[in-house]
């Protein structure tokens, strides 16, 4: 399979975020999201940012994919600053942004189309992508004729089309239910042995965390800061028994334990990893 | 989001004729005989109801006959190419400058500030009164023809675009730009494409308006049109053939926005099987 991301090569995807501060809102809504972070993560690894909704680890994830900035302090990937969207920075949102009006083969291909790349070359990177996360039969389909879960395969297939050195991951299975989303945990695992890409994967759930991350990093909110971090050595390839180990429970009891003493007295409305919403227009505006 | 007022959408949330419905097409049908019926009723029997009399109305049969005439006569192709000529160029100038300018209002905050002030007001202004100026404006009288359904079309085009526009999901263009897709290529591959089904609507409707127009505007002068031979009618006293030249406006109005429709149809299939699946 040659269109896989053999190219990302080893060593690429290294994120360096020292001390920054990201302010959501304009005026007196103004407030801090993200509170002096700092965070090293190397190349290839996979990173669960864990906390409760509104805790900034969205907002933390859109100033990684570019779409905010950071007020103070710095982000790099690779030692670049980053400036803006790039496409060797991947984001996959909770709810499925496929175009709607362009057939799951074409939306495949739209990163190597805007690289202008000829259409029967990236039509059939495409196909082998979807091959790779088993959608090879729905290539001429249009994304509303399929399940909430081929909609998120088909999206890191258009993300990982682009060789990202980053994929960022924003509560990606949330919207799922249980049996789906434990196949694609599963199938996430499998794409990324192959393709060692870095992945930051933003989740509220514990089960999940702990399920799919050598590292977690546990947020709590307002200001967003992070408050723990542990680093997971269940050996690999994992499967479904993990989560029934005691070392797995005894994590997840202490993870719950962090979450449930931040907990505020009225939980904070989601954000998202392009702002508050009356911001969304101003920013983006071309 | 902005001042302006909520576009005219025309969905409906009921589902749509099937082919195999028979019932609900004979429905149909019944209703259009039955108001052709009452309509008869009503001019035989010379129906006064104090505040509308129906003693001049001409009857079902009379219009017929007018129609039949009208059918044999060699101006009939005439008024038809010069009616369809001056709606067409109105709309298609109308389509252009209106999907470009709701567009570029709909993206461009400035836009908006600078541009739709004097759009709202010229907005509510009837084609009839515009009548003057776009004699004094336009050196040839076809011009200002073409004008008056230009400004019947361009409103509704302009709002359901600036709307649509306004619309689009902001995360799909985010995705577009993580993608790689730059100002142009969202503007063509995101903006272009979510706002289609809104703009769709726009012209449709649009259309419908243009004809609308079309007597105000054929009676600043012209020898020929439908819409001058309505009005003509109306000044030489034939009263069947008004009513003859209004339903041709209304069916000829009506089937170029179902044109329009189905080209939408056929360029978006992606939406019908959205709209089916929601």
């Amino acid at each position: 399979m040659s269109a896989l991301p053999q190219s990302v090569q080893t060593g690429q995807g290294r994120i360096d975020i020292e001390h920054a501060h990201i302010r959501l809102g304009l005026g007196a809504q103004a407030f801090e999201a993200v509170h002096d972070v700092s965070i090293g993560i190397g190349p290839g690894e996979f990173v669960c940012v864990l906390g409760p909704s509104g805790c900034g680890k969205s907002t933390l994830l859109g100033a990684l994919a570019g779409h905010l900035h950071a007020s103070h302090g710095s982000i790099q990937i690779d030692g670049q600053p980053v400036e803006g969207p790039h496409p060797d920075r991947g984001l996959v949102f909770q709810h499925h942004t496929l175009f709607p009006w362009k057939r799951v083969v074409d939306n495949v291909a739209f990163g190597l189309k805007m690289k202008g790349m000829p259409k029967a070359e990236r039509r059939a990177r495409a196909r082998e992508l979807l091959q790779l996360v088993g959608l090879g039969n729905f290539e001429q389909h249009y994304p509303s004729q399929l399940s909430g879960g081929m909609q998120q395969r088909i999206e890191i297939a258009r993300v990982l089309i682009n060789h990202p050195r980053v994929m960022l991951m924003d509560e990606p299975f949330g919207a799922l239910d249980a049996q789906t989303r434990l196949m694609m945990q599963q199938l996430l695992l499998d794409v990324w042995t192959r393709i060692k890409t870095t992945i930051v994967f933003v989740t509220h759930d514990i089960d999940e965390a702990l399920f799919l991350a050598d590292r977690i990093l546990v947020m709590s909110p307002r200001p967003g800061r992070i408050i723990e971090e542990i680093t997971l050595d269940f050996p690999r390839p994992r499967d479904a028994g993990l989560v029934t180990s005691s070392r797995f429970m005894q994590l997840k009891r202490h993870c719950m334990a962090l979450l449930h003493s931040e907990k505020n007295a009225s939980p904070l409305p989601r954000l998202s990893p392009l702002g508050p919403p009356g911001a969304i227009r101003m920013q983006l505006a071309i | 989001m902005s001042a302006i007022a909520p576009p005219i959408v025309a969905v409906s949330s009921r589902r749509p004729l099937r082919r195999f419905d028979i019932r609900r097409v004979l429905l149909r049908v019944a209703s259009l005989a039955a108001c052709v019926l009452a309509w008869y009723w009503a001019s035989k029997t010379h129906l006064d109801l104090g505040i509308v009399t129906f003693d001049n109305v001409p009857s079902p049969l009379d219009v017929l006959q007018a129609a039949w005439a009208l059918l044999h006569s060699p101006l009939l192709f005439k008024n038809l190419a010069t009616s369809l000529m001056r709606v067409l160029s109105g709309f298609l100038v109308a389509a252009a400058v209106g999907v470009v300018l709701g567009i570029v209002i709909g993206r461009a905050r400035i836009a908006e500030d600078l541009l739709l002030p004097p759009l709202e007001v010229l907005r509510p202004i009837p084609a009839v009164a515009w009548i003057p100026l776009a004699i004094l404006m336009f050196p040839s009288s076809e011009l200002s023809m073409v004008f008056i359904t230009f400004t019947g079309a361009l409103f509704p085009i302009l709002l359901n675009t600036v709307h649509s526009v306004e619309a689009v999901d902001a995360r799909l263009i985010a995705s577009a730009r993580s993608l790689g897709g730059g100002r142009l290529a969202v503007l063509m591959e995101v903006i272009l494409p979510a706002a289609a089904p809104g703009i769709f609507t726009g012209l449709a409707i649009g259309m419908g308006t243009a004809w609308f127009c079309l007597v105000t505007a054929e009676m600043i002068s012209g020898q020929f049109g439908i819409g001058y031979y309505t009005w003509m009618s109306y000044t030489i006293q034939n009263y069947a053939d008004i009513v003859v030249g209004m339903l041709l406006i209304g069916v000829l109005g009506m089937g170029s926005s179902a044109l329009i429709r189905q080209a939408g149809k056929l360029l978006m299939p992606w939406y019908a099987m959205e709209r089916k699946k929601s």
